[in-house]
């Protein structure tokens, strides 16, 4: 397979192979997980949890008083690479050109100078998470093979990307290829390891701010 | 016609000198040492004309179009000359039984030696009624036509993969020639049409030395697929830079940009258009201001979009619908299963009492 | 697998819940629940990652209800749980942890950890993985009535002494009073003013009120121990004789985990929402200030800050009641970074101050570091608290300190300077 073939591959049947499984093992998952169910709360609620789940899916977002000094690196750094995925991934001209391409929607994205640096300080952001990783004891501690390899699995995208535009170290077309494949490797882990927060955060923070707001505390 | 090729060339005005810089071209561009352009001269001069079958199947006429139609006579045109060419439903007068008869005549005279061409892919669908010559199918008629045969080449994109009439959703059944016949060696020039230069080029190949090309693993010669479209695009400097044309009648289309974004299929399409170029040497697609369309390269109907960059996913990915069915119908049997695990857990269970907290 | 660790197994099985299911997936390893709790922070040790607490319980999850689990399991490459490692959890689920609930309110995916750990704890009960003090407490509370082994005829003659105190005769089993009143044995043998606080104030606001012999005991070891079935015994106590005695309201004492055990678990153990209210003595006295029933004399002059029990204010939700009343008493209160919701453990709840072991109370003395740094922060004498379990804890991490702080109960200062 030369780098052309192996392009075609990958918009072509990895693509469909890479959609296929996140597809089905993000459903998959989430069935698995939500089908468990959760006991009703009898308790009488000091107030009506009404939307506090919501408010959590949102607060959840800010950093707690005083922990923003205890690891500032988890949250600067845990900011600019979400964001910065974000901003790459739906305001990146080529990749709004993709979503126009899949789902027929459309909008103006950012001039490539400025995709670029988001790029560069997403990059930066997540080395310093992997030294944050490594430095800090509890995340050490916590750390396990997954860790490392859900990292990888999300730089590389980013580095790839990276690479292909600034026309590094190896031909576009080949670095275009690594860059979608290296996106379809995310696609396909996604769902099987920790980076399936992205769906269930939403349920978890749903879940502590609607039981406890029944007791009236805002979390 | 009769005598050798040379005579006849003359004839038509073409001189020897003439003749022998196309060979020493058709070499060189088929990477042989420079001698072999003169041992082709010679051998194409004299060569004794070796009899050609040409079946049409599944096809547009495109591909002889592609040879016999050009503008002014053509070498390439005339390299046919050389064969007999003892069955061309198009090009032959005889029509009916007689040409059958001509066909089979020529394959019993010839068994063994014959060179076959097929253009056109083979319809398998309704038991081959697709497409019928003389009340038998194409497939009958391959089979029976292969079997005598030294060689084939199949011409076309269709005859050498199948092609147009095989594109989603295929309601022929086409099938290409190496699909049906697995015991004789196939030489495939696809393109939509093939570029003519390479029909003579394998030609000349042929007659000269008796063998076939070097062939790729595609089953085509590498002396004119071995390299990309955007290998030798003339306009790859600006791909380099980063230069594209956005749409077709933009700043970047007027300066002849690259057409990448326009949905260029040059990174992965092997052909010799890039250097051997049309009608003639005159142009060639990407030279008129159109991407390549990547027609020498399998299913290249169904590679996506000709319009969408090359980036961009070749097709809506196909396991939209069906990946979140069978992810839902699998969760919700887990489910089930976790539930009754859960519940038959807690029904087990035996309240604990104090004497359960020793351990 | 032994017959002990089938119960767990099968324990952990019923409790896993789709929240607990959430959670798990939802953790990014990102480590900042261990910057939220104390045992972290005081220590610098990582094994007191608070989601590392739960990697027993994670693996039951992963092992039985997810497909990579079940397919791990199938070929062998999952660690099935061991009773070696249950002993080892032990001093993580029950010594290291009080149920606080600080990292539930700082995981960034928004992982409620406490309350895994309180189900992790069913599971560790039910395989006698509990430490002593606790397992003791529980035994007391379920076969004699309380956790330190009071028996009425004692608490009787606590309350008929409090009734002399304060010239106000404590009703007991009295059908038709408006409020049961809960007391915890802390409360009964350490701090009886909180009594006679309370009898004041009831008189005082013309509230009828009832002691029950049958129900006196307010704290639930079941609870802290972490067995469903125990907690339902001890807690069904109190909802027979509020249901006997026909009350409007059950009163929680200050005792933090009391208040959760009855309020909160409670309908939820007996499996039927409770027919009567509960309300916890703070929530009463705010409701009596706002009536302007609840006047001072006096106020108390020293400057002071305030300690929020977790199960009552983080946990319990009683969270405007207790500053609006230390304002109305204190003329210095100084609010303080870590506040209401935000506060530090006293390092001793969630059963962990009945664990009497040196390393249990070594740690706890270490982990009161973060409370010395407050009250010596906020540069003051006193502390105003309002559960008696946290203030036992805090006696003895000021005296391991040699701290002359004095730690005083809301309801008793309230009492204390209340209008004759």
């Amino acid at each position: 397979m030369n780098e052309l073939q192996f392009l075609t591959w990958v918009r072509g049947p990895g693509l469909d192979i890479a959609v296929g499984i996140f597809l089905l093992g993000t459903v998959w998952r989430l069935f698995e997980i939500y089908t468990l169910g959760r006991g009703k709360d009898l308790a009488a609620p000091r107030r009506a949890a009404g939307a506090s789940g919501l408010h959590t899916v949102f607060r959840r977002s800010l950093p707690p008083p005083g922990m923003l000094k205890r690891s500032p690196v988890s949250y600067i750094g845990g900011y600019i690479f979400h964001i910065g995925l974000a901003v790459i991934v739906f305001l990146g001209a080529p990749h709004i050109m993709l979503i126009a391409n899949l789902t027929g929607l459309s909008w103006p994205g950012l001039p490539a100078q400025i995709i670029g640096l988001a790029t560069v300080m997403t990059m930066a952001a997540m080395l310093a998470m992997l030294v944050d990783r490594i430095n800090k004891p509890a995340k050490r501690f916590l750390s396990t093979f997954e860790d490392w390899f859900t990292w990888a699995v999300t730089f590389l995208p980013v580095l790839t990307g990276w690479m292909a535009v600034q026309h590094l170290l190896l031909p576009y077309t080949t670095m275009l290829a690594l860059h979608i494949l290296s996106v379809e490797i995310l696609l396909i882990v996604l769902p099987f390891t920790k980076l399936f927060h992205v769906f269930t955060l939403f349920g978890s923070r749903w879940y502590n701010g609607s039981a406890n707001a029944r007791k009236g505390v805002p979390v | 016609m009769q005598g050798p090729l040379i005579d006849t060339l003359a004839r038509q005005g073409v001189s020897r000198r003439t003749f022998l810089k196309y060979c020493a071209t058709l070499a060189s561009m088929m990477a042989l040492p420079p001698a072999a352009g003169l041992a082709m001269a010679e051998a194409m001069a004299a060569a004794r004309r070796p009899s050609v079958i040409w079946l049409p199947f599944q096809e547009c006429t495109g591909c002889t179009e592609s040879i016999t139609r050009s503008h002014s006579p053509t070498l390439e045109g005339m390299i046919f000359d050389m064969i007999s060419l003892d069955y061309q439903e198009t090009l032959m007068a005889a029509a009916g039984h007689q040409a059958e008869e001509a066909l089979h005549a020529a394959m019993k005279a010839n068994h063994g030696k014959y060179l076959l061409i097929v253009d056109g892919s083979i319809p398998l669908g309704q038991d081959g009624a697709y497409s019928c010559i003389g009340g038998r199918s194409n497939l009958e008629i391959l089979k029976e036509a292969a079997q005598g045969a030294a060689a084939i080449i199949a011409v076309g994109t269709c005859a050498a993969y199948g092609g147009i009439p095989k594109a989603r959703p295929n309601p022929t059944g086409a099938v290409s020639v190496s699909d049906i016949v697995k015991d004789k060696p196939i030489v495939n020039i696809p393109g939509c049409p093939p570029v003519p230069v390479v029909m003579t080029g394998v030609l000349a190949h042929y007659l000269t030395f008796g063998s076939l090309p070097d062939l790729d693993d595609k089953g085509r010669p590498r002396a004119f697929f071995g390299e990309t479209i955007h290998d030798r695009c003339y306009r790859r400097p600006f791909y380099d830079q980063g230069k594209f044309a956005k749409t077709f009648d933009d700043k970047g289309a007027r300066r002849g940009w690259c057409l990448f974004e326009l949905g260029c299929k040059g990174p992965v399409t092997h052909n010799a258009c890039a250097t051997a170029k049309w009608n003639g040497g005159t142009s060639w697609p990407v030279e008129s201001g159109h991407g390549c369309l990547g027609c020498s390269e399998p299913d290249f109907w169904d590679a996506g979009d000709f319009y969408k960059a090359l980036s961009m996913p070749a097709h809506p990915p196909t396991s939209v619908v069906a990946a979140p069915v069978a992810g839902a119908t699998a969760g919700a049997a887990a489910g089930f299963a976790n539930r009754a695990k859960k519940n038959a857990a807690r029904k087990a269970r035996q309240p604990i009492t104090v004497a359960d907290l020793e351990k | 697998m032994s017959a002990s660790l089938d119960k767990v197994s099968q324990t952990l099985k019923g409790v896993i819940d789709a929240p607990i299911a959430s959670y798990f997936e939802s953790c990014v390893h990102c480590g900042l629940c261990a910057e939220a709790c104390l045992f972290y922070t005081e220590t610098g040790d990582p094994k007191y990652t608070p989601i590392h607490k739960l990697e027993p319980l994670r693996r039951v999850y992963e092992q039985e209800f997810t497909l990579l689990g079940r397919l791990k399991k199938l070929v062998g490459l999952s660690r099935p749980i061991t009773d070696d490692e249950l002993d080892q959890w032990q001093e993580l689920v029950y010594d290291s942890c009080t149920l606080c609930g600080r990292c539930s309110l700082v995981c960034p995916v928004g992982n409620d950890i406490v309350y895994m750990v309180r189900k992790f704890r069913e599971g560790m009960a039910v395989s006698g993985h509990v430490p002593d003090g606790i397992r003791s407490a529980t035994k007391r509370t379920v076969e004699i009535g309380g956790p330190m082994g009071l028996k009425w005829p004692a608490v009787a003659n606590v309350l008929r002494k409090a009734g002399e105190a304060t010239g106000v005769t404590i009703p007991v089993d009295q059908e038709g009073a408006d409020y049961l009143v809960l007391l915890s044995s802390m409360e009964i043998v350490n701090y009886p003013e909180y009594i006679e606080a309370l009898a004041r104030i009831f008189n005082k606001a013309g509230i009828s009120f009832t002691v029950a012999s049958d129900a006196f005991e307010a704290t639930n070891a079941g609870i802290q121990i972490g067995s469903s079935d125990l907690a339902k015994v001890i807690v069904s106590r109190i909802v027979d004789a509020a249901e006997r005695l026909k009350v409007k309201y059950v009163l929680s004492p200050e005792c933090g985990h009391a208040y959760m055990a009855i309020r909160w678990e409670g309908p939820n153990l007996i499996g039927r929402p409770f027919g009567f209210e509960v309300v916890h003595v703070l929530e009463l006295l705010d409701e009596l200030r706002q009536k302007g029933v609840l006047k001072m004399k006096d106020t108390f002059k020293d400057p002071l800050i305030l300690h929020d029990p977790c199960q009552i204010v983080r946990r319990g939700g009683v969270l405007q009641a207790p500053d609006a009343l230390i304002r109305q008493v204190a003329e210095n209160y100084i609010p303080i970074a870590d506040q209401q919701k935000w506060n530090w453990c006293c390092g001793g709840g969630g059963g962990a101050s009945a664990i009497h072991t040196e390393e249990a109370e070594a740690l706890r003395a270490r982990v009161f570091q973060i409370k010395k740094r407050q009250i010596e922060e906020a540069g003051v004498g006193t502390m105003v608290t309002f559960c008696a379990n946290c203030r036992i804890v805090m006696e003895e991490g000021l005296d391991h300190y040699e701290m002359n702080t004095k730690l005083l109960g809301l309801t008793e200062l309230l009492a204390e300077h209340l209008e004759d």
